[in-house]
């Protein structure tokens, strides 16, 4: 089974969001850029059918060369190899015709992207994925089984979970669940200097026209203060949720 | 030409966030001069929808689609849409809303923008607003394709009713073939989904174990909310992961959210920030949730829960 897993080069939680230009640029300035929560769950599972069921995995990013480290952490947690189109991720629609090349040109049998980036949380990118190669798709993908060309997952909904059997090739939009936090994998050192001498293949872009733009961005308005009420006076709490904030 | 809504039901009776976005497509099709069309799929009350500002129904009854299956159900508004010659189709936040929608997109060669939070604020070229870094921000994208597919976020817009009527059509539509079935579903019938609740009610590590949550289910009920948790509490094995609200976890864009012996780590609050109003209840005044929140308590859970458990039911009773 050829595995290729989605990468996306993302700032990591605790960054401060800011945007420069007239606030028409993401602010990249003090950033630290992680692989995106979502993905590395993804990568983790796809490490379990690499040792388990004798998977290759390549990992994928669409991207500049700003996101190469983020490409040799994957490797160093285990990939066997990583390709990086080398355009920046324009909008959804664009990231996932490129990646539609890659997947394409190299015969994957199974995509792992995670449910969504947590930058700009879209959660388009799998499905318009697998629309494009005609591949089946699984969304919210908690739990993933494959057997030959046969796959078994298990899809969050709201309010539960359910059970849906597909079949090779799949695109999945993957999520905690597939693997738990802590089976997570910290890169050790001799992963670190493996990753060095594995393959990082830049390819050029197809030529392709983002669909969206975003043409400016805006923060959330500050927040007041926290009103604190009493813990003997919880009645005040009731008035205000009623009468105030009028949410009950 | 009209503006296409897709309005999903459950047992036959519509979401509420199917007459979200239904309110909200009136306000697309108020500004750019043109009617609403829902499609609707297994649904005993169309009619209903006509309330919210559709103009027309297109009905879709058929026994195999019981199960949803997003391949079919993009197919079947993809072909509603080229029937109507649509250019602005809507869709909610739902799980299944957010599994169709990008392959609708690929079908009709459609721009399509999610976590969409407000009105476009222009039709020409087409901008809507919508969340973006994990709720940190907004961004306002243009979309660019003739065909433009906007998803709501839950609670952003609001019910709308404008008292309208609509025409119900029976609609057999071109359905694809799915390599995806459906085995089974697990699901809770007798309580609210995160995704679904006005309310919800979330328990963390300072509830000291699985055995405290007697109280967070007794809260929720009085106030008709869901439960949620927080990632440390799923971790720790006290509450099932479907119920892990955060960064990770589920999203939450409820009216009110409260926050039970819940710190308020950054991962927290980023997936549940686009709630209106957060109340917290901790005893740790340092707490960061306490920067987050609207309303706070400092106190202990296990004096507080009780006391407000208590003045709520009187509330209720009040005001039944």
């Amino acid at each position: 089974m050829k595995i290729l897993v989605c990468i996306s080069h993302v700032p990591d939680t605790t960054s401060k969001i800011n945007f420069t230009d007239g606030d028409t640029k993401f602010d990249t300035n003090g950033v630290q850029y992680v692989i995106n929560p979502n993905d590395e769950f993804g990568l983790t599972r796809a490490m379990w059918f690499k040792e388990k069921q004798g998977a290759s995995v390549d990992v994928v990013n669409v991207g500049g060369a700003e996101t190469e480290p983020t490409l040799r952490k994957a490797l160093a947690i285990g990939a066997d190899s990583a390709i990086r189109v080398n355009t920046p991720a324009t909008d959804g629609y664009a990231v996932a015709r490129q990646l539609a090349k890659v997947v394409n040109d190299g015969g994957y049998d199974l995509v792992i992207a995670g449910r969504e980036s947590i930058d700009y949380n879209g959660a388009m990118v799998p499905g318009m994925l697998a629309g494009m190669i005609g591949a089946n798709f699984v969304a919210n993908c908690i739990s993933l089984e494959v057997d030959g060309t046969n796959a078994k997952a298990v899809r969050e909904i709201d309010g539960g979970k359910e059970t849906v059997s597909t079949s090779l090739p799949l695109v999945i939009g993957g999520q905690k669940g597939l693997v738990e936090e802590s089976d997570l994998r910290i890169p050790n050192m001799r992963g670190i200097m493996m990753a060095r001498k594995k393959p990082l293949t830049v390819v050029e872009p197809t030529d392709v026209n983002a669909e969206t733009k975003a043409v400016s961005f805006e923060k959330p308005a500050p927040k007041g203060a926290v009103k604190l009420v009493d813990a003997d006076n919880i009645d005040e709490l009731v008035n205000l949720l009623h009468n105030e904030a009028k949410v009950i | 030409m009209s503006i296409l809504v897709y309005t999903e039901s459950e047992n036959g009776k519509f979401k509420k966030a199917a007459l979200e976005v239904v309110s909200y497509a009136k306000a697309v099709a108020d500004q750019m001069g043109t009617s609403v069309t829902a499609v609707a799929i297994n649904a005993d009350n169309a009619e209903e929808l006509g309330n919210y500002g559709a103009s027309k129904v297109l009905l879709v009854k058929d026994e195999s689609l019981k199960a949803f299956n997003a391949k079919k159900y993009a197919g079947i508004l993809e072909d509603a849409a080229k029937n109507e010659g649509s250019k602005v189709v809507v869709v909610s936040a739902s799980a299944n809303s957010k599994y169709l929608a990008p392959l609708l997109a690929v079908g009709l060669d459609a721009g399509y923008v999610s976590n969409v939070v407000a009105a476009p604020s222009n039709v020409s070229p087409f901008t809507v607003k919508h969340s973006a870094f994990t709720n940190k921000a907004f961004a306002n994208t243009e979309i660019a394709t003739d065909v433009k597919i906007v998803g709501l976020s839950n609670n952003s817009f609001g019910l709308v009713e404008s008292g309208g009527n609509a025409s119900i059509e029976d609609f057999s539509p071109s359905i694809p073939e799915s390599g995806v079935k459906v085995e089974s579903v697990d699901k809770a019938t007798d309580k609210v989904s995160i995704a679904d609740a006005e309310i919800v009610v979330s328990g963390g590590r300072g509830l000291k174990g699985p055995e405290n949550w007697g109280m967070i289910e007794e809260l929720a009920e009085v106030l008709g909310a869901a439960t949620a948790c927080s990632k440390p509490v799923s971790d720790l094995g006290w509450r099932p992961h479907g119920e892990h609200v955060g960064q990770t976890g589920k999203p939450v864009a409820s009216n009110l959210y409260i926050a039970i012996g819940i710190s308020g780590a950054i991962q927290h609050l980023a997936g549940i920030n686009s709630s209106k109003v957060k109340v917290v209840i901790n005893t740790d005044p340092e707490a960061p949730f306490f920067k987050a929140a609207d309303y706070g308590i400092v106190g202990d859970a296990f004096e507080v829960v009780p006391k407000l458990i208590e003045k709520l039911k009187a509330f209720k009773a009040a005001n039944a």
